[in-house]
């Protein structure tokens, strides 16, 4: 029976290994996410040192006190001592990881003063994404094709996680994110930017993001809305101060030749 | 009847009223939660009526940048939006900002603007004296028009807030009409 | 005993009725008001109810098999997840444990049955109206509920199928079940334990059903008014959870986890009773720590009644309030801990053999703490922005739930059905149930971890690439679980008609010690009709020195 349960175990492990890719939180580019990163990881070694502990006495005690091995019980079933210290110990663990947990939200709702406002309004099912200062204001909505997702066409490799109007931020810059929705209730999501704010109809809610590397982050609606929930990705493109006055230049001179 | 079904009566009704109380209680909550909204800012909900400053002094050493943000709820066939896109403001200082607003739905029309205050930690200490979002608006088929809000920052505000989002989000309410008279306090019709 | 007894016979009459036999053919099923019927009634609803949301969750799976359309339109796929889970708390773990507790209470601290013997048969009989009420919705022109079996507003309300109203007068009546049978069992544990049972010669599973009925009692009418205010927002104007009418969508949030965190420890406590009566037993060693598991067990359901703002950290709460709810959550790790240590500590030097029961219960003790480990994690509110929402939850709560109640509701069917039967079952079979329902059952829920931490969001029908491989794992894996369940129910059916197994004697399991194994098996249709004497109640209270 050991035997099965160590295979198992351990087949476990080796299909973990083989799918390395995405076993993990993403460290991502924010600070903010780093931090969280930081304290998952801090925490999930907490819970192994605990997990290994329990599991070790639990094992032992599985191998050694069989009955088919001629075990005898010790008949005791009350330590005051042993109670009190298995109170205390992890209640000191909990006060350890307390702390670091609150100083990262601390950081997560300083809202110092930032560099540009984007306001972000969730919709059955695409978001909009308004720039208050440059007064741009656009829709995003997903750019795979019907036919990937019934399977008639060769699905791209950003399959469901694609948009025509991706959000473009400068790098480096303090990015304040005002969330709302117009209809249901949505959550913007990028794991990478370790943002995760809910979009509430007639509220609004702020978050905010930092980020240091340009690239391209996606994300998805994290709140269950509808049919399409799956369907309103979110993808990020931050991109360097000089090239974000360029597209905004670009942007409202395109929308200047549309209008006129 | 014996006295085990006697007692068993007893607890029944007892339990029965704890019941009851509890389904009260989630009835309670409603009036409670906005309660604690107040007081605390949760989710940036603010007062729904007039805050008094009286007492309050002004604190030149600081200035707080207040963005105002509109969103028109369900493609609403509104012009809704503020007349400044923000205002610099000392904590016990009152400002006035007004918000335009015009009625292009083609027929009279009631709304009501609902306030919202970001971050939530500064929800409680941005006050308003008069504010349009205190009552539903009527508006007139194409009538415009410019809503105030009288507003402070209580001085006992966290130093380490220094931009505020002041948010309405404009609603038809034609299914919740309130029964009162057709409230334009303040409004300066254009 | 025929509905024309209860109706004719005075109530201290009612005695006499008792030493009648059941009644033949249906009519002892629709008007019994005995408790071990009543017990079977709810074990056998909860069992087919089983297979229902089993199937559901399958199809899910399937669906998830991989990227692009396998099987079902969204539509279906949404629907599927809210009755899946739905029918799982509301329909499988919720009875089958008031049917655990109808059987064993009376038995366990020598009563003859329950309190409110005829409340107890309505109490169930609301339930298989509200199943079909339910169910119904399939049936209807529009789309069943499809918004989760926490139903947020306004997509619950404004934006939901009309079919949305059968939804919520069949929570009326799941709820009304609930609390009448939480009632009854309150009401019976107070007043109906033998003289010699005093509080603290209680076994665990009465002890911990007492505090679970209390937070029935205290969280199921919140959620009645939790959709009684979803049904006046829908259609008599008010506006509650509507920004427009000055309502809230997020106090609906705050009303929905008021009932819904309390709600999951409803789920796990009876379990963890039934875990302090298999552990000891297969250990042939008295609990370890049987006052510091009662006061775990009360400290535990006080703390899960201010905890339930951490499912909605990302709401935008301020910071003062994310603190405190953090912490308080982080707290009933410590009670929980509690249990976690003593159970192993019950283990350690005892004498342990491995019937289908203790192995169940021991799946229980290593994927309970699993879970409660990663629950630790999600508690973190900064951590908990990543996790919200997306497959580490899901993974999360299958490793609470499915150990913490489904395993332990398998491990108290094992232990008990020789009592309830009279018969053993196949333990050749049964270790083989346990071995591929904890194989699959790893298999589907620890990949779920890592698509959680990588990005994937929970209720979507469809995903991006880079998360084909740990899905198909996953389908794999639910696969062997669901096939497991169909041993178990050859088990069982076998067990109850077979008679090829060997009879049970009336102790059963060795070690065992309790009140319930003082009596014949299979259990006569009518026990301690005289209250068992102060002998016999110490003798069966092994944490009495």
């Amino acid at each position: 029976m050991r035997r099965i349960f160590l295979f198992v175990l351990t087949s476990f492990f080796a299909i973990a290994a083989l799918a390395t890719p995405g076993i993990n939180m993403p460290v991502g580019v924010t600070p903010v996410s780093q931090e969280i990163y930081r304290l998952h990881m801090a925490a999930f070694y907490v819970c192994c040192v605990i997990g290994a502990g329990v599991f070790g006495v639990l094992i032992y005690s599985l191998i050694a006190f069989r009955k088919s091995k001629g075990a005898k019980a010790v008949h005791f079933h009350e330590h005051l001592g042993l109670e009190i210290v298995w109170t205390t110990i992890p209640f000191l663990i909990l006060v350890a990881l307390a702390i670091p947990a609150t100083i990262v939200l601390s950081h997560i709702h300083n809202t110092d003063q930032s560099g540009l406002t984007v306001k972000i309004t969730g919709y059955q099912w695409r978001w909009k994404y308004e720039y208050l200062d440059q007064n741009i204001s656009f829709f995003s909505d997903l750019s795979t094709t019907q036919d990937q997702i019934n399977n008639k066409a060769a699905k791209s490799p950003w399959f469901l996680l694609e948009v025509d109007h991706p959000l473009v931020v400068p790098v480096h810059t303090k990015v304040r994110l005002l969330v709302t929705a117009d209809d249901v209730i949505h959550a913007w999501w990028v794991p990478e930017l370790g943002v995760k704010q809910d979009a509430i109809p007639g509220f609004v809610n702020e978050n905010w993001m930092m980020i240091e590397k340009t690239g391209t982050y996606r994300g998805q609606c994290g709140e269950l809305c509808g049919l399409n929930h799956a369907f309103m990705p979110i993808v990020v493109e931050a991109v360097s101060p000089s090239d974000f006055a360029k597209w905004v230049t670009a942007h409202q001179a395109r929308v200047k030749g549309d209008h006129s | 009847m014996s006295n085990h079904q006697k007692s068993h009566k007893r607890l029944t009704l007892i339990l029965v009223c704890g019941v009851l109380l509890m389904f009260g209680f989630a009835y309670m909550l409603v009036p409670l939660y906005k309660l604690i909204c107040q007081k605390e800012g949760i989710n940036g909900r603010s007062g729904a009526t007039a805050s008094s400053m009286a007492g309050l002094s002004i604190d030149t050493t600081r200035t707080i940048k207040v963005t105002f943000l509109t969103t028109l709820h369900q493609h609403l066939p509104f012009t809704f939006k503020p007349v400044k896109p923000f205002l610099l403001i000392h904590p016990g200082e009152r400002k006035l900002i007004y918000f335009y607003a015009e009625n292009k739905t083609g027929h009279d029309m009631t709304v009501q603007a609902v306030p919202s205050i970001t971050p939530g930690d500064a929800a409680r200490f941005l006050k308003k004296t008069e504010c349009f979002c205190f009552t539903q608006q009527y508006f007139f088929k194409g009538e415009k028009a410019d809503m105030p809000v009288y507003f402070f920052v209580d001085p006992a505000i966290p130093s380490s807030i220094k931009e505020i989002t002041l948010s309405y989000t404009l609603f038809d309410v034609g299914d919740f009409l309130k029964k009162q008279q057709h409230f334009t306090k303040g409004r300066i019709d254009l | 005993m025929t509905d024309q007894h209860i109706a004719t016979q005075d109530n201290d009459h009612h005695d006499h009725d008792s030493h009648h036999g059941p009644a033949k053919g249906w009519r002892r099923w629709l008007f019994t008001t005995n408790h071990k019927d009543i017990g079977t009634l709810y074990l056998t609803l909860s069992f087919i109810l089983m297979f229902v949301a089993g199937t559901m969750a399958l199809l899910v799976r399937t669906e998830l098999f991989e990227p692009g359309k396998v099987l079902l339109n969204p539509e279906f796929f949404n629907q599927m997840t809210t009755f899946h889970g739905l029918i799982m708390v509301f329909g499988v773990i919720m009875p089958a444990m008031a049917g655990l507790a109808n059987w064993m209470i009376p038995m366990m601290i020598g009563a003859q049955d329950m309190a409110l013997p005829r409340l107890n048969n309505w109490s169930f009989w609301l339930l298989p109206f509200a199943f079909t009420m339910l169910m119904s919705t399939f049936l209807m022109s529009g789309n069943a509920p499809d918004f989760g079996w926490t139903f947020y507003a306004p997509l619950s309300t404004t934006y939901a199928p009309k079919s949305t109203d059968f939804f919520i007068f069949s929570v009326h009546l799941m709820g009304l079940s609930s609390i009448l049978a939480a009632l009854n069992i309150v009401v019976t544990i107070f007043n109906m334990r033998a003289p010699a049972m005093t509080w603290m010669k209680l076994p665990m599973f009465v002890w911990s059903w007492l505090v679970t009925a209390f937070l029935l009692l205290a969280v199921m009418p919140v959620l009645a008014g939790c959709v009684t205010m979803m049904l006046m927002d829908r259609h008599f104007g008010t506006s509650f959870f509507n920004a427009a009418g000055g309502g809230d969508p997020v106090l609906f949030q705050h009303v929905f986890w008021f009932f819904g965190h309390p709600e999951v420890y409803i789920l796990i406590l009876p379990g963890f009773g039934v875990i302090s009566s298999i552990i000891p037993t297969f250990s042939r060693k008295p609990l370890f720590g049987y006052h510091a598991m009662v006061y775990a067990t009360v400290i535990i359901a006080l703390l899960g009644l201010v905890v339930w703002v951490h499912h909605m950290f990302t709401t935008g709460a301020p910071m003062d309030a994310q603190l405190f709810f953090m912490y308080a959550t982080m707290l009933i790790s410590v009670p929980t801990g509690i249990k976690v240590f003593n159970w192993t500590a019950t283990i350690f030097k005892g004498s342990l053999s491995f019937e289908t029961p203790m192995l169940f219960a021991l799946g229980f003790l290593v994927m309970f703490t699993i879970g409660g480990l990663s629950g630790l994690m999600i508690s973190l509110v900064p951590s908990d922005y990543q996790y919200r929402d997306s497959y580490f939850i899901v993974a999360h709560f299958h490793y609470v739930l499915v150990s913490g109640s489904l395993f332990t509701i398998i491990a108290a069917v094992y232990y008990w059905l020789p009592k309830w039967t009279g018969r053993m079952y196949s333990e050749r079979l049964g270790q083989w149930h346990f071995w591929l329902t904890t194989i699959g059952m790893n298999v589907t829920f620890m990949p779920m971890h890592f698509l959680g931490l990588a990005g994937m969001p929970r209720r979507i029908p469809d995903y991006a690439l880079q998360f084909t491989d740990f899905n198909q794992i996953c389908t794999v894996g639910a696969f062997i679980f669901g096939f497991a369940q169909l041993i178990f129910l050859y088990i069982v059916v076998m067990s109850c008609f077979s008679k090829r197994f060997p009879a049970a004697t009336s102790q059963v399991w060795e070690g065992a010690h309790g009140l319930e194994w003082t009596i014949p098996s299979p259990a006569p249709y009518h026990t301690f009709e005289t209250p068992p004497d102060l002998a016999t109640v110490n003798a069966a209270a092994p944490q009495l020195e």
